[in-house]
């Protein structure tokens, strides 16, 4: 599997402008330069940028080290409740919901009265792989539509991506040879300013079940916030894929909304959270029969939101967050503690960490947002670090190849906090060079937020 | 016809049970697929407009060879049976009743052709039932081509033959019934009843089976005139006629069998023509408000793990009764038959529960076939053998029915086990109406999800 690449222009393509090696928008005319790489280069391969870690050993026993840096604030003072803050260019849109982020397969044909969709990119002969990602940035799977067809009374269909002479059904597979097509989730990438998030489906998933939201806003003392919300579909339930898709965008929506407000950041995560499981609730009664012999659409959730001085980590699940400090040397932490089986059997004395995770049900999670969940019961902490680092917010597809926080920080790219992008996609590949046996989802959040970086989110 | 397809064609709904997992490198995709004819809401359908053309039309044949007065109350039963029959066509059905010999002769109304259901064509039809005399001999064939003859003289979309016979097919060779049934399959359809028990499971079995009837026995001819009724209130109830199932699979792909497994097993895979690209139609009759079950497997190329493709699509179509092999065809419903590859081996080992309950009932109908033809051949032990798996079967998947006929053919020691002992004695009777029934099966019921979640 290939990985897009950046920084592959040495001019823009918009306006001419000489460019940096680590811009992904041009400074005159703030074209998205990674869009346009891929568009020049459809589909040539090429090394994603590795740092110089070798990857991390991951057989290692947990250590102690989880939760002990750095420790949660007893109370961060609420700020000052202040008025709304006047609406954009402050509060950056967040990425909108892709309406074609839905299960490909229940996607409608399109629209015969449009212009032809874009087709998926040609994937040169030799890359039969049908999950080749395709494009990180949905804008870059739309160029400017090719010269219509004269009196287009259908679209054109759109060809396989997989086999030579085949053509996409309006069901969504191969007319030809059956196969599936690439989803839009199956890879996906964004970047804002402040925070870079990437999400494969990996190498033995045919669905990329997990979802994230990234976003930056601003408080009402103009200072940044940063939100990444990171949810992975339960695949024994309905639609997994749309209920981390609906718990990640709401979660995402709610902060956006309270932050700027002023709301306390812990009670705003947790509010996010109930709102994220309402989200997926919402699904269970949307009339779609449910699949025979499985439960209510169910995900898992995890989000963080830094700010100049604090980090408010939240979730419900197994999805976690990291601490990874910049320093070299200095000691990173696991920020989250799994609604799991093995979490359970840990926390309860009965059997040791390395115990608990080699049983068979060390995955079982024992909470989730869903129509089916006991009892939805959010956890939020709320810290304060002393240095600068950055937050790894991850589904188990990631952290099943860093369990703990050593191996997490080992991964991690020592740039990290200044190339959030590059270590997610770092970080990505790290856990399909593993096995990739999951879909992997990471979200990297510098800390602390910057000003000018949030801004040109 | 169009305006019939239009204002009563049911709504077919397609649901597909399946487990889509497979492990590495395997090819073979199971699916049991569920279509459920709904439309009339168990409404009579209203009378048609006689400018429309005759919505339904039936054709009864009665078997009238010599031995139907071997007991007379057979051919006193035979013509009860057919007026209760023809009591319940309804208004505007065309129909003939036909006297089958070693030759085909129409008794009522005669002249080529068909009447119109209406009290002083039924009160007619009853009256000419009077001259039914038997004498002669047995040629089903015959009595088919004949049927088929009057039915083609009416547009309807619904065409429908009852058959009934107490004998041998003695008097025209086996292959002259083979073309008569070719030549009929996708005319009309056909229900046949044996009487008495002088006539071959198999011939009338043969003959529902290639005209997508239904086969039984009446053992006693006082039973025919409900047997009759019922056949005739079914075949009233029809909506639709000349349905395909259309099977689509990847290149690469080879269909095993597609078989109805529900309400009763009939194996399909022979009886396919191609429509391509890549699908093939398989007959399946006419449809009122009712559901059936079919039986797909599919082999496919297998891609690595963590791919996914569709291994088959399903879709019933039909026709434009008026030209059966034209073109347009109307596709009435639509299933997606799945295959995903992983290496999650819970999940690919898993045996869907619908998947498993029919392959178990095809087992059940074939084991019994091969017992009672073991015994006949006076193989006591493989008889035995097959029996006992017959009764563990029908045991286990609640197939109660096939379970009380095969307890009048062995003696049941340990159902569970299929431990049995062939009878001493077995009635003739008890015999055949085993051996025409095995095919029928019970549906399964629906069991509740696990309920760990793995995210």
């Amino acid at each position: 599997m290939t990985m897009p690449q950046l920084d592959q222009l040495s001019a823009c393509p918009g306006c001419g402008e000489p460019l940096e090696d680590d811009d992904r928008f041009c400074g005159v005319c703030g074209t998205d330069l990674r869009a346009a790489a891929r568009q020049q280069q459809a589909g040539t391969a090429a090394p994603a940028p590795a740092p110089a870690e070798d990857a991390a050993d991951t057989s290692g026993p947990a250590t102690e080290g989880d939760f002990t840096l750095p420790p949660p604030l007893r109370q961060a003072p609420p700020p000052p409740l202040a008025p709304p803050p006047p609406p954009a260019p402050a509060a950056p849109p967040a990425p909108p919901a892709d309406p074609r982020a839905a299960d490909p397969r229940t996607a409608p044909p399109p629209a015969p009265a449009g212009p032809p969709p874009a087709a998926p990119p040609a994937a040169p002969p030799a890359a039969a792989d049908p999950r080749t990602p395709h494009g990180a940035d949905p804008r870059a799977d739309a160029p400017a539509p090719p010269a219509p067809v004269p009196a287009a009374e259908e679209p054109a269909p759109t060809p396989c991506a997989v086999c030579p002479d085949g053509w996409v059904a309006a069901d969504g597979y191969c007319a030809s040879c059956g196969r599936a097509q690439p989803g839009e989730r199956d890879h996906v990438e964004r970047a804002l300013g402040g925070v870079a998030a990437v999400s494969d489906l990996g190498l033995r998933h045919h669905r990329n079940e997990d979802a994230f939201t990234v976003s930056a806003t601003a408080l009402p003392d103009g200072s940044p916030a940063v939100i990444a919300v990171v949810c992975d579909g339960v695949s024994s339930s309905s639609r997994p894929d749309e209920a981390s898709a609906a718990a990640a965008e709401a979660a995402q929506e709610f902060l956006l909304d309270r932050l700027p407000r002023g709301a306390d950041g812990k009670q705003a995560m947790h509010d996010a959270l109930l709102a994220a499981a309402d989200a997926v609730n919402a699904l269970a009664e949307d009339g779609t029969e449910p699949e025979p012999g499985r439960n209510s659409p169910a995900c898992t959730i995890v989000g963080a939101v830094t700010t100049g001085g604090t980090l408010v980590v939240g979730w419900i699940g197994d999805s976690r967050a990291y601490w990874v400090p910049e320093e070299e040397g200095a000691a990173p932490a696991r920020l989250t503690q799994d609604d799991s089986w093995a979490a359970q059997m840990v926390a309860a004395g009965l059997l040791s960490e390395a115990e608990a995770m080699a049983d068979h049900r060390a995955h079982a999670i024992t909470a989730w947002l869903g129509a089916d969940a006991v009892e939805v019961e959010p956890h939020t902490r709320l810290f304060e670090p002393d240095r600068p680092g950055v937050v790894i917010v991850c589904t188990d597809g990631l952290w099943n190849y860093a369990e703990t926080a050593e191996q997490m920080a080992h991964v991690v790219p020592g740039k990290a906090r200044s190339a959030p992008l590059p270590s997610a996609q770092h970080l990505v590949r790290h856990a399909l060079d593993s096995g990739g046996h999951d879909n992997v989802t990471v979200a990297v959040i510098p800390f602390p937020a910057e000003p000018d970086r949030a801004q040109t989110a | 016809m169009a305006d019939f397809v239009k204002s009563h064609a049911p709504r077919f709904a397609v649901d597909v049970y399946q487990n889509a997992y497979l492990p590495q490198d395997a090819q073979e995709v199971n699916a049991i697929v569920t279509v459920t004819a709904t439309g009339s809401g168990g409404l009579p359908v209203p009378a048609d407009d006689p400018a429309d053309g005759p919505r339904a039309a039936v054709v009864v044949m009665v078997d009238c060879s010599g031995s139907m007065d071997y007991p007379p109350a057979k051919m006193h039963g035979a013509r009860r049976a057919t007026g209760a029959a023809i009591d319940t066509l309804r208004d505007g059905v065309a129909f003939a009743v036909v006297a089958g010999t070693h030759q085909a002769a129409e008794v009522y109304p005669g002249g080529g052709r068909l009447a119109i259901a209406d009290d002083s064509t039924r009160a007619a039809a009853r009256t000419a039932l009077r001259h039914l005399r038997a004498a002669g001999g047995t040629a089903i064939g015959s009595w088919l081509s004949l049927a088929d003859r009057l039915l083609r003289t009416v547009p309807a979309a619904i065409r429908h033959g009852i058959l009934l016979t107490d004998g041998r097919n003695e008097h025209e060779k086996p292959e002259e019934l083979r073309l008569a049934l070719d030549a009929c399959a996708g005319r009309f359809t056909c229900d046949a009843r044996g009487v008495g028990t002088d006539w071959e499971v198999e011939e009338v079995t043969g003959i529902a089976s290639a005209l997508l009837g239904t086969a039984d026995i009446v053992a006693e001819p006082e039973a025919l005139a409900a047997d009759f009724t019922a056949m005739m209130e079914s075949a009233m109830g029809k909506e639709i006629g000349d349905v395909r199932l259309r099977l689509w699979t990847p290149q690469g792909a080879a269909v095993r069998f597609v078989k109805q497994v529900a309400p009763a097993v009939e194996d399909l895979t022979a009886r396919r023509t191609e429509a391509p690209p890549r699908s093939g139609d398989y007959p399946t009759g006419s449809w009122g408000d009712e559901s059936r079950d079919y039986h797909v497997c599919v082999d496919v190329p297998a891609p690595a793990v963590g791919h996914e493709m569709l291994a088959a699509r399903v879709a019933l179509i039909v026709r434009d009764p008026a030209e059966p092999g034209g073109p347009p065809a109307q596709i009435l419903g639509n299933g997606l038959v799945r295959a995903v590859w992983t290496d999650d081996l819970v999940a690919a080992t898993t045996i869907n529960p619908q998947v498993a309950h029919y392959t178990g009932q095809a087992e059940l109908a074939s084991v019994i076939k091969e017992g009672l033809e073991l015994r006949k051949r006076g193989d006591e032990a493989g008889a035995t053998t097959r029996l006992g798996r017959a009764v563990q079967l029908a045991h286990g998947s609640g197939n109660e029915e096939t379970a009380k006929l095969l307890a009048k053919v062995v003696d049941v020691e340990d159902a569970a086990a299929g431990t049995v002992r062939l009878k001493a004695r077995i009635a003739e009777a008890d015999e055949m109406t085993l051996e025409t029934r095995s095919t029928k099966t019970v549906r399964v019921k629906k069991k509740p999800s696990e309920d760990e979640r793995y995210p």
